[in-house]
């Protein structure tokens, strides 16, 4: 197997017994990307010669030692561009500074070896919407990887990534990485800083890794959490080992079935997938009952009022002065803005900047805001019953397949629903992850289907052995595309 | 219920100059999209507290102690005007 296909895991053993050195992968994720990247379609920009650079002077004796780590492009890391796959930032922008978790990747010895194409600004399910081109599925390149974080899974399940950072505001690490066959998991609120993060939805977004396998999740995790000065609402918790509930049984482990998710629009060869390893899970010794929330109908409607809103704001520093496009020949400091403004943004985007606009402007605040941010606290209020009785929330990552380009782009509407399952844990601020769970026959090609697993607040641990113990006794994170 | 937005009052609100064409697919699609907002009618909201983060933080602080941050230029490296070490804006005043 190529070094580009293995796990950190396998490629830190063979580092440590000096059977390879941090060169040979990066050389050998190179050549995968050249061969590779022309099809997926991945990569929005890899700087070659720097990742040889880190790679000569990685030390291995630090716990990521010599290991190269895509990021997707909404992540800033100094010198290199960081475009959120928007015109708005494609020329003359280049990171004046690190994100907090790439220093802190960084620090554990990792490189940081390309840039992931997404959804521009992190809005979207599919990777349609990059401003440059739509990255594609490594298991059928017809087909979407998902989104946002599209190019990231499509890179580590098309294995021209060792590993790779996501961000998820309402499922683009699970999402994606679903729809890829990988891991991948978003971490509690406030678990991971989001100081270098250009900001979508601030309240729900998060960054985590996509990986081949949970213990890859875990080891990436071990270096990304933390109370960070730049981040007010990064938590003040104890970072625990991730990787300490792995290899641990689940007897006894407590799994709950949503009743309310278990609605028509789930591609029946999902439910059988996931029917299939919720069986599977009852064998590993595990206990699943169904469980109620009874508030999951409002999740999209709350999170499609949330999101835009908080993006509206968040989007407004992007004003043509201090960083990116700029419009020429204007003819006002209005004109300004709005040709600015106009040019910069792709339709998706000016799609949720109007909608945010229009739910938190004057006679429409309480309409659409604040009634948004209570039937928020009865999601939450859902997961804080149901985890007095369980422990995990099971349900399929997505209601649907990978679906071939250009099926969805005349209907947002359609694209948000999918959100369905992966929205209430951004809301509610908990962690969920998204391992393969199995495949399906569709038109001709085999397609991977997620399993999601959520998890009470700051307890990946518990998440992380659920997952893994689920994985171990499988195979499906052993296959690969062809 | 059809709802009916103001696009071109939203738009300039949102600093987005929107042709034509824009401005008549964005109100079809956002109308849909607001229709379906509807859902939030589904449930007795009333009385129910409002949650702005899922996480209970409030009122951080830090030590009233200068810290390391980009200097001047640095900032400035991705202006795309700049003049005399500063960020050249559109004129304001006549």
């Amino acid at each position: 197997m190529s070094l580009a296909a293995q796990s950190i895991a396998s490629l830190r053993k063979q580092l440590l017994s000096k059977e390879i050195t941090p060169t040979d992968i990066v050389k050998d994720v190179l050549t995968s990307i050249e061969k590779q990247d022309p099809s997926l379609k991945a990569y929005l920009s890899v700087d070659a010669e720097r990742a040889l650079a880190d790679a000569a002077k990685a030390d291995i004796s630090k716990p990521l030692g010599g290991i190269p780590i895509g990021i997707k492009d909404n992540i800033n890391v100094k010198g290199a561009p960081c475009t959120c796959a928007s015109k708005f930032l494609a020329e003359n922008y280049t990171a004046p500074y690190n994100a907090t978790c790439v220093n802190q990747l960084h620090a554990a010895g990792a490189l940081s070896l390309g840039r992931l194409n997404m959804d521009e600004f992190a809005m979207g399910s599919s990777t349609e919407n990059s401003a440059f081109f739509a990255s594609r599925n490594p298991w059928d390149t017809e087909r979407v990887p998902g989104g946002s974080s599209g190019g990231s899974a499509s890179a580590v399940g098309g294995d021209i990534a060792i590993a790779a950072l996501g961000s998820d505001t309402g499922g683009s690490i699970r999402q994606p990485s679903a729809f890829c066959g990988c891991v991948g998991i978003k971490p509690t609120y406030g678990r991971v800083s989001r100081f270098g993060l250009v900001a979508f939805a601030s309240s729900l977004d998060q960054i985590g890794p996509i990986t081949k396998t949970v213990e890859d999740a875990a080891l990436v995790l071990n270096h990304l959490c933390g109370k960070d000065g730049r981040d007010s609402t990064s938590l003040d918790a104890a970072v625990p080992d991730f990787t300490s509930g792995l290899g641990q049984d689940i007897k006894g482990l407590r799994f709950g079935l949503p009743k309310e998710y278990l609605v028509d629009g789930v591609d029946a060869r999902i439910r059988s997938a996931v029917d299939a390893a919720i069986t599977h899970i009852q064998g590993l010794g595990g206990i699943v009952e169904e469980i109620s929330l009874p508030h999951t109908d409002v999740g999209i409607a709350t999170y499609y009022v949330i999101a835009p809103a908080e993006a509206s704001t968040n989007l407004s520093r992007f004003d043509g002065v201090r960083y990116g496009h700029r419009a020429e020949n204007t003819k006002d400091v209005l004109d300004h803005y709005l040709t600015t403004r106009a040019e910069g943004f792709g339709p998706e985007v000016k799609r949720r900047i109007l909608l945010g606009t229009y739910v938190l402007s004057s006679g429409y605040y309480d309409a659409y805001y604040v009634k948004a941010q209570k039937a928020r606290t009865l999601i939450r209020k859902d997961f804080d019953e149901a985890f007095k009785k369980v422990d995990i929330v099971l349900s399929p990552t997505t209601p649907e397949l990978p679906f071939k380009l250009g099926a969805h782009s005349d209907d947002p509407l359609s694209v948000y629903l999918a959100d369905l399952f992966t929205i209430p844990a951004n809301l509610a601020g908990l962690p969920g992850i998204s391992v393969p769970c199995g495949f399906v026959e569709d038109g001709g090609t085999t397609l991977p289907v997620g399993l999601q697993m959520v998890g009470r607040a700051l307890d990946e641990v518990t998440l992380l052995r659920a997952a893994h113990a689920y994985e171990q006794s499988t195979s499906w994170h052993l296959k690969k595309p062809r | 219920m059809a709802h009916h937005i103001d696009i071109q009052h939203t738009a300039k609100l949102a600093r987005l100059k929107l042709t034509e064409q824009e401005a008549v697919k964005y109100e079809a699609q956002l109308a849909k999209v607001l229709d379906y907002m509807e859902t939030l009618e589904g449930h007795d909201l009333s009385g129910v507290e409002l949650t702005a983060h899922a996480m209970p933080i409030y009122d951080v602080w830090r030590e009233d102690v200068s810290v390391e941050g980009l200097d001047r230029d640095e900032a400035l490296s991705n202006a795309p005007r700049k003049t005399a070490g500063q960020f050249l804006i559109s004129r304001v005043v006549e």
